[in-house]
């Protein structure tokens, strides 16, 4: 099975967000970067099935220079080779543009399999994948829990509302998003780190008519507001006055 | 890859593996004294342990600023690295000095974690620094050495396989020099205890797998001796940069574990109606700390550099331990005033890293050695002692 995973660079949880001067952005100059966390969990997936499948990983990221380090990190996890699609412009783009350069460095290469992270950490539109497998004209599947390959197809299980799941066949090719926790992450190995060194990463140019789809207005912190409300009644009322708040309006039970 | 490019993902990769061992994960096990066994045998079998070891041998064949790299990060991610670096180096004395067959026998199963290299026997009750007084005594017979003596501090003998052993071949009466005639012997542990070597756990401040060892007419097979006899003071000698090196990346990833929980805390805690890190009495005691593990760093990578391009090294090395450790020991003291009486709570972990970066200034050389060496090797200074 030859499958294609996409990840995404995204500004580590630890670094300290502050809005950039054009209020559309986070400071990310000398940021920290990781790997997109349900992109990760994709990548793990893809490993697994090509150790139970056999068959080749491809890891493809789409972004600036600085999004290299991923794609090492990858490699060093165990992904074959790496397509990396290299643009300033790509570095904080919407879903439809990052999709529309992922399809053009990948459509040729024809995979069984194209995994992508539910959403990302940063942005969390949760279309990238979904808009690429319409690029692409294979059918997808959206927070992806377990992944079975059956003959000629795939059997996965997606997650719903409230702890519902759904089975859903599909044929292959096909898109799956990947939603976190799925699997348990292996560490890269120092083998891995210095055997990536030598896999190979092919640079390719986004399509030359690469134009954002939407634009991101303004960025802001929320305010913080403190209300007090207080819930009137007998203490028999009040309290199943506070469950009902706390469950339909805070919804934190 | 670049080398730049190499240690950032070296890391990004140990941290990753660490934030799977939390701060409960290391608190608990202090609280039991246990080791940390989870913790060692997934850095093993991610291969960091074999960083050092040629590749030949089954290794990375990486230099002493990536291995250097591994255990900061472990440090620094809230964990004691203290509990396997003697992994990553020991073996270097085997390897420099070793047997073409004990390198090929042993090396590729130190590099694979089969068989665990941690424990280094030299320290003694009645001797402490003055290493070449030592009293245990390797004796030869016939194709064995009987081993009679005693050994303190000895950390992690519980949890190896082996064990090298500094003992003395020839009487110091007999040697012309008194660093001649010591010897380094590779013991087999999981034949010798129970055989003429006893072990005994020490109760510590910290959780290192330290003990008392006794040995009562052990035999030691001659193959098992590493290198020359009466060389052991020179093979000792030549480990002991690595180790400064790598112990003064461990205080700077816990220099900087400190500072980033001093600097959260100041910043979060509120009394006076203020953040405490407003208050110029926290907030620059912090930022001094700061200051001081940032320029040990700069030391410690330069002592790494001249070790990897096969320089002498001596001094930076040492400066490098004794700066990364003073700079670890007061961002420890300066976090521990910024938790007010929280420090002080066990849930914290600042108590358990406070007595843990404690241990660098007394071991594996204690800050007045350092500065016995510098005077006497680097300034020229009259040998003081
Ligand atoms: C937790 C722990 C783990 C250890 N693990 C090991 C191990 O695995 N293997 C091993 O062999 N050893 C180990 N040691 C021993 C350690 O290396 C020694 O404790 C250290 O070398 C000091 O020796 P000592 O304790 O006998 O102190 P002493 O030599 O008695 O020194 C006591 C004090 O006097 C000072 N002093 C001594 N001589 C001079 C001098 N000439 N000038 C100025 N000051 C001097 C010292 O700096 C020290 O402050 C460990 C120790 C500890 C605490
Ligand atoms: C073992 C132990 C026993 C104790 N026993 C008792 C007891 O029996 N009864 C009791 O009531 N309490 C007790 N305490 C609590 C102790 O009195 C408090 O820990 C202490 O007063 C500090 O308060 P805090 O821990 O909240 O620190 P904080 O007030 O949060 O202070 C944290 C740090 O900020 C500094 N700081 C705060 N404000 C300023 C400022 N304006 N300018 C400069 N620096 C500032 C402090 O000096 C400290 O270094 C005990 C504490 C411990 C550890």
């Amino acid at each position: 099975m030859k499958i294609a995973v996409c990840v995404k660079q995204v500004v580590t949880r630890e670094w300290p967000l502050r809005v950039d001067d054009t209020r559309t952005w986070v400071q990310d100059r000398d940021a920290s970067f990781e790997m997109n966390e349900p992109d990760a969990y994709a990548l793990e997936e893809a490993l697994r099935l090509k150790e139970q499948h056999g068959g080749e990983v491809v890891v493809c990221s789409a972004g600036p220079a600085r999004v290299a380090q991923v794609i090492r990190e990858a490699l060093a996890r165990g992904a074959d080779r790496a397509i990396r699609v290299e643009s300033d412009a790509l570095a904080a783009a919407d879903s439809g543009m990052v999709a529309e350069a992922l399809a053009a460095a990948i459509r040729d290469e024809a995979f069984d399999l194209v995994l992508t992270g539910l959403q990302s950490d940063d942005q969390g539109f949760a279309q990238t994948g979904v808009v690429l497998a319409e690029l692409l004209g294979i059918p997808h599947a959206t927070i992806i829990m377990e992944v079975q390959v059956a003959d000629g197809g795939l059997r996965v299980k997606r997650e719903l509302e409230g702890g519902w799941f759904q089975w859903v066949s599909m044929r292959s090719p096909a898109l799956l998003t990947i939603q976190s926790g799925i699997n348990q992450l292996r560490y890269a190995t120092l083998r891995g780190i210095m055997a990536a060194k030598k896999k190979e990463v092919r640079v390719v140019e986004p399509p030359a008519d690469l134009a954002p789809h939407h634009e991101i207005l303004e960025l802001y912190v929320p305010e913080k507001g403190k209300q007090t409300r207080l819930i009137e009644g007998s203490p028999a009322e009040a309290a199943k006055e506070l469950v009902r708040v706390l469950r339909e309006e805070a919804r934190v039970i | 890859m670049t080398n730049s490019e190499l240690h950032t993902d070296l890391r990004t990769a140990v941290r990753e593996l660490c934030s799977r061992f939390p701060d409960s994960y290391w608190r608990e096990l202090d609280a039991q004294e246990a080791y940390p066994e989870e913790f060692v045998r997934a850095l093993t079998e991610a291969g960091y342990l074999a960083a050092l070891i040629p590749e030949d041998l089954g290794g990375s064949g990486l230099g002493i600023a990536e291995a250097s790299i591994i255990l900061e990060e472990v440090n620094r991610s809230g964990g004691n690295a203290a509990a396997c670096h003697a992994q990553l180096y020991i073996m270097g004395t085997l390897l420099r000095h070793g047997s073409e067959a004990q390198r090929r026998h042993y090396l590729p199963k130190i590099a694979s974690g089969e068989l665990r290299l941690q424990a280094f026997a030299v320290t003694e009750p009645t001797t402490g620094t003055d290493t070449t007084q030592m009293k245990t005594m390797a004796v030869r017979r016939g194709d064995h050495y009987v081993v009679n003596g005693q050994k303190v501090w000895i950390s992690r003998v519980e949890h190896s396989d082996l064990m090298l052993l500094v003992a003395r071949t020839t009487p110091l009466e007999e040697v012309k020099k008194r660093t001649e005639g010591l010897s380094v012997f590779l013991v087999d542990l999981r034949e010798a205890i129970g055989h003429g070597m006893t072990v005994r756990p020490i109760r510590a401040m910290i959780n290192h797998a330290s003990t008392e060892v006794f040995f009562d007419d052990l035999e030691v097979p001659v193959e098992n001796r590493v290198g020359d006899e009466g060389q052991g003071f020179r093979y000792l000698l030549d480990g002991l940069n690595a180790e400064r090196i790598l112990i003064a990346a461990e205080c700077v990833g816990d220099g900087r574990w400190f500072i980033e929980r001093a600097s959260r805390y100041a910043r979060d805690r509120v009394v006076f109606g203020r953040p405490i890190g407003q208050n110029q009495g926290i907030q620059f005691p912090i930022a001094r700390a700061y200051v001081n593990v940032e320029a040990a760093d700069l030391m410690r990578i330069r002592a790494a550099d001249l070790f990897d391009a096969g320089d002498p090294c001596g001094a930076e090395a040492n400066m490098a331990k004794l700066l990364a450790a003073d700079a670890s020991w007061e961002a420890a003291n300066v976090t521990m005033q910024t938790y007010g009486g929280y420090g002080f709570a066990q849930e914290y972990d600042i108590e358990r890293k406070f007595r843990e970066t404690r241990l660098y200034q007394t071991a594996p050389i204690s800050t007045n050695l350092i500065l016995a060496y510098i005077g006497q090797h680097v300034l020229d200074l009259p040998r003081s002692f």
